[in-house]
């Protein structure tokens, strides 16, 4: 960018005539690096006062927009637990104490008579612009997805977007079988494990089937596993409603 | 740019319309097309923008004689840096709905040629009050430009303006409009419309002189 000589009244420059160049006073090395680490460690000190301030609240938002979702994708479950997978790739509930240390995570859906429905599942997959994250309800029984949204998406707004807004497309994944084949618009076979994907976001849609895909084939056995284990059968207590579910890095695979 | 000092009145009015940054100096095009394919994100983008051009412009102009000029393009990228830092967590935490729908483009306001622009062209070498008011007639240029963009695209590719639908049932929504090629062409149009209008008002006056304005030298020999 080139200097613009601006004749202003009140020029920063002290006695810098408009007739003259602007006077660049020879400033010593130690001022401008001293200038630019006072100014970063200020700049780095209100950061950090707001941060602490916002990072509470961004928490529970994404954790209000968990719970919801998972309540959701389980046709409406009224109750959940979070279960933890072990190193040994069995999953158990634990106590809330240690769940930072804990691994991947699922959450078993109750109806209100405390019988269990079905498991929530995350996963994240990149999309067409960026990682895509969403969490599916997962029958073990049927085998079938009981529902699934996108929890965070950067797609096309238009149209990679629909995987989250368009309902077409979302409640196709309302007991679906399988795995999920993706089908493109008009070639439909009429069988159940089939959804059709959204015209103009083919790949948007073939990575949300893909990430179902991959985790139902990946989680397959432990939560199978699971499901026939006594611990399914013990609904959470009305204290464990309250669980902030963590929605950090710990559930990538 | 004439050799007067300019009023107060002409310092907040000038960004609005006749020196608007986006519509005249093509500045700060980068969100005027990614994030413009609906109101409320236009609105929300350039009200995050105006937040951060005029806080920015505050501090750089307060602290003026303190910077030294070497190092003044750094020391306006961090105050702004710092600001748009701000703003992102502030919309996290405030409104995530719109934080979510503005996605990436927060964090790029920072390469925003627009505000860093007018640091280093005027709260740089003017007092606070004029700095401010420079500030906010840029701000809201900005934001009407974005809304103008953003209406336009709304309508178009989706039906709607501000979310009520607008085009009647029958409407089979233009994609292209709310894809980035969609953004070009508005602005394309939009600029071709306010090129023809500013031009026909000149050419009353001096003659020529918007041809003259886009090819110096060509005018000149006219």
């Amino acid at each position: 960018m080139s200097e613009q000589k601006l004749p202003m009244a009140e020029s920063a420059g002290e006695g810098g005539g408009a007739s003259q160049p602007p006077v660049v006073v020879d400033a010593s090395s130690f001022r401008l690096v001293g200038t630019l680490t006072v100014a970063g460690a200020v700049a780095g000190l209100v950061i950090v006062l707001v941060f602490q301030w916002a990072e509470p609240l961004i928490e529970a938002y994404r954790a209000r927009v968990l719970a919801e979702a998972v309540t959701e994708v389980l046709g409406g479950a009224e109750r959940y637990k979070t279960v933890f997978m072990d190193q040994d790739g069995v999953y158990k509930s634990q106590p809330l104490a240690d769940t930072a240390t804990l691994g991947e995570r699922i959450y078993v859906g109750y109806d209100g008579a405390g019988s269990p429905i079905g498991v929530a599942v995350p996963g994240d997959k990149a999309g067409f612009q960026d990682v895509i994250r969403l969490i599916f309800g997962y029958d073990p029984g049927s085998g079938e997805v009981l529902g699934m949204k996108v929890l965070e998406s950067k797609e096309t707004p238009g149209l990679g977007d629909k995987i989250e807004k368009d309902s077409t497309f979302v409640d196709q994944f309302v007991r679906v079988a399988t795995l999920i084949q993706g089908v493109k618009k008009g070639r439909e076979r009429g069988t159940d494990d089939e959804v059709v994907m959204i015209t103009g976001a083919t790949i948007s849609s073939q990575a949300v089937i893909d990430i179902i895909n991959m985790r139902v084939d990946e989680l397959r056995d432990p939560i199978n596993a699971y499901w026939s284990s006594a611990d399914v059968m013990i609904p959470p207590s009305e204290a464990a409603d309250s669980i902030p579910p963590t929605v950090g890095g710990g559930d990538r695979p | 740019m004439s050799p007067r000092a300019t009023t107060p009145q002409e310092d907040l009015l000038r960004g609005i319309w006749r020196e608007n940054p986006v519509l005249v100096q093509l500045l700060g095009l980068c969100p005027a097309l990614a994030v413009t394919n609906t109101v409320k994100n236009s609105l929300a983008m350039g009200l995050a923008t105006f937040f951060v051009l005029v806080c920015s412009s505050i501090l750089v102009s307060t602290f003026k004689n303190w910077i030294p000029k070497q190092v003044r393009i750094s020391a306006y990228i961090l105050v702004i840096a710092t600001f748009v830092t701000l703003a992102d967590l502030v919309l996290n935490a405030v409104v995530p709905e719109i934080h979510k729908a503005l996605g990436a483009f927060i964090a790029l306001i920072v390469v925003n040629c627009m505000i860093l622009g007018r640091q280093e062209a005027f709260a740089s070498r003017n007092r606070v009050g004029r700095a401010i008011l420079d500030a906010v007639g840029t701000g809201i240029g900005f934001i009407i430009a974005l809304v103008m963009i953003g209406g336009f695209r709304e309508v178009l590719g989706y039906g709607t303006f501000f979310d009520i639908p607008v085009m009647g049932p029958s409407f089979e929504p233009w994609i292209i409009m709310i894809l980035p090629a969609g953004g070009f062409f508005t602005l394309g149009f939009i600029l071709l419309g306010f090129g023809w209008w500013e031009g026909r008002k000149i050419t009353e006056v001096r003659p020529r002189r918007w041809i003259a304005g886009v090819t110096t030298e060509v005018g000149g020999a006219d």
